[in-house]
């Protein structure tokens, strides 16, 4: 490794440990990391912006004499709403730029409309109507769990209907399949993230202080 | 110099030998001459093998328009080639033309077993033949021994055609009448003066008293919409919820952090915010840094924010939006400066880190459904009902779906998206 290779080893090296030193306590280490890593990604982002969207979405777009003129046009549409959007540095035209943002959240919300409804309520419903007497006992009582967890799950998330008597019953039994689930979750994700320190404990005593071999 | 010299002089004869020697090699082994046209042995006739192998072309052959689509997509089906059992069919090759005469261009390929193509790349409005062929071959090392094919006549011309309406999502049609319809009739109720209950979320229900803990103790609030961008659902949530907070505050006269990753999060909650502040009266107690855009890089933001909170370590902390891999780091940092936090999020995969780590947590739906019971207005409590009545709708469905389904009668079909 040379000069420059070893020196990024290094760089890196520090820079975790400047992080790290977080779970001590708040010090200057720490504050300069945090300062480094903000700075350089908020002008990493920006540049990354740039190139995609008024470089590639806009100029390449506007300057393609291959693209029909229809085509041509579009991109002047995001490009003036963007505009728009600097209208709030000038005090007067600065209700312009609630535009661009009614823009934003109303297409946001017609274009989701149809994707979450497909995808978080039809699909869903399709993959819980399962027969629950038909197959093996691993089966039944597989199946079994899902149509009892869904319908459970779905009765707590009722908020017009007070959760009482039965209704509050498959609340709760609905809440303790939520609960159930998260510490899964929780514990697998605990499990990726361990794998995450892994690897950086690997690099600093490996790539760094070549203790592992 | 005469060629005897060149090949038979001291040097360049041995040179000559070398390189003859090395062309010969070259022909025996076939690497030069023979990549494509692999050596035959004279044992074998290749011409015979093709002309044995070549297989029957498949049959009844269809060409259609794809139904219910934006145009671009033709669909050709068949039924297999009677060679198919005798395995004298690898592939079924499909190919177009714009003129029945040709030329053929090869367009796709199916393995043996599917017995239809979906040409996706058929002009809107253009008229094409296709045909298909099976394709019997032999391979080594990549490299095509031999190969037959057994072509179909040509069909066509088949047009592909846009259309309104996909009759085979006329489920999803009817299931976005049925829940907008209801939202629609509960709204309308809500704003004729119809009351409608809410049950309680406890989350919310300590959004007021946590607001207070802050005007109590003289520290600031801080609330965090998440790393996505308005075009999420979740932050559009954390937005309405947000300008509730910020009124809470501002009748406390207790100042509102909300530091985010994304620009127009940015505007958007400084427009929230400000507007809270002239709502209660407060209009030059605004600020215009306590909303501040840090950075989009998802773990510089979750670094800066820890920094925020160990450094100003406000009291009560809202947590609520579109959270990723730093909502522990970020919901944990604030649990160990002491502060009350109240998150919410629908992402399934970071739930069970508020829950661990908040002293209360909205649970996917309660997120949106937050935004009604904070404010009570009538045209998010309708929504609110419509929504409840959907689900209901569905639970229905899946009672009656299990009960149809056990008995051997396919009902969740009617649910799938085609």
């Amino acid at each position: 490794m040379g000069f420059w290779g070893q020196f990024g080893v290094w760089l890196a090296a520090l820079l975790t440990i400047g992080i790290i030193s977080f779970l001590y306590k708040d010090n200057f280490l720490y504050k300069a990391c945090e300062a480094i890593f903000v700075g350089i990604s908020a002008g990493y982002w920006f540049i990354v912006y740039y190139w995609d969207n008024l470089y590639k979405k806009f100029y390449l777009q506007v300057t393609n004499h291959d693209l029909t003129s229809w085509e041509r046009i579009i991109p002047w549409v995001g490009f003036i709403l963007g505009v728009m959007m600097l209208s709030r540095l000038f005090e007067k035209i600065g209700w312009l730029s609630r535009w661009p943002l009614a823009f934003i959240v109303g297409a946001t919300a017609g274009l989701y409309m149809m994707i979450y409804f497909v995808s978080n309520a039809m699909a869903q419903v399709a993959s819980t109507i399962i027969p629950v007497f038909i197959g093996d006992w691993a089966t039944i009582i597989a199946n079994f769990f899902i149509v009892a967890g869904t319908f459970c799950g779905l009765v707590y998330f009722f908020f017009s209907k007070e959760h009482k008597g039965a209704f509050g019953l498959a609340s709760r039994v609905g809440i303790w399949f939520l609960m159930i689930t998260f510490g899964a979750s929780f514990g697998y994700t605990v499990m990726s993230r361990m794998s995450l320190m892994i690897g950086r404990l690997d690099f600093l005593f490996g790539t760094w202080l070549g203790m592992i071999k | 110099m005469k060629l005897n010299n060149l090949f038979f002089s001291s040097n360049s004869s041995r040179f000559s030998l070398i390189f003859l020697l090395f062309i010969m090699i070259l022909l025996i082994n076939g690497s030069v001459f023979g990549q494509d046209k692999p050596v035959l042995s004279d044992s074998l006739n290749y011409d015979s093998i093709i002309t044995a192998s070549k297989p029957l072309p498949p049959v009844d052959i269809r060409v259609k328009d794809e139904p219910g689509d934006a145009g671009g997509v033709i669909d050709i089906s068949w039924k297999p080639s009677p060679d198919e059992k005798n395995g004298k069919v690898k592939e079924y090759l499909i190919f177009r033309s714009k003129s029945k005469s040709g030329p053929f261009k090869e367009v796709g390929n199916s393995t043996v077993g599917v017995t239809s193509y979906m040409d996706n790349k058929a002009d809107l409005g253009v008229g094409f033949y296709y045909k298909v062929a099976s394709f019997n071959f032999a391979k080594e090392n990549g490299n095509y021994l031999w190969k037959s094919m057994g072509e179909s006549e040509v069909y066509g011309p088949v047009k592909s055609t846009a259309q309104w309406f996909n009759i085979k999502r006329l489920n999803i049609f009817i299931g976005i009448i049925v829940l907008c319809g209801a939202i629609i009739y509960f709204i309308f109720a809500a704003k004729s003066g119809k009351s409608f209950y809410i049950r309680k979320i406890a989350g919310i229900e300590e959004v007021e008293n946590a607001v207070g803990r802050a005007t109590e103790m003289g520290r600031s609030i801080y609330y965090i919409p998440g790393i996505n961008d308005m075009d999420d659902v979740q932050t559009l949530a954390s937005m309405t919820i947000l300008g509730r907070v910020a009124t809470f505050a501002a009748e406390n006269d207790t100042r509102i952090d909300v530091p985010v990753s994304r620009s127009l999060v940015m505007v958007t909650a400084k427009e929230m915010v400000r507007e809270a502040y002239s709502k209660v009266g407060r209009p030059d107690s605004f600020r215009e840094d306590q909303v501040r855009y840090l950075t989009d890089d998802q773990f510089g933001y979750a670094a800066a924010v820890d920094g925020l909170f160990v450094r100003e370590k406000p009291a009560t902390i809202f947590m609520i939006g579109a959270f990723f891999a730093e909502s522990l780091i970020i919901a944990e940092t604030g649990n160990s400066i002491g502060a009350i936090q109240i998150a919410g999020t629908a992402m399934p995969a970071q739930l069970p880190f508020f829950v661990a780590a908040c002293d209360y947590t909205l649970i996917g739906e309660e997120l949106f459904a937050a935004s009604a019971y904070l404010s009570r207005e009538p045209k998010l409590l309708g929504s609110l009902k419509g929504q409840d009545f959907g689900k209901a709708v569905f639970l229905i469905a899946i009672i009656i779906g299990v009960i149809l389904e056990s008995f051997g009668i396919p009902f969740s079909k009617f649910f799938m998206a085609h």
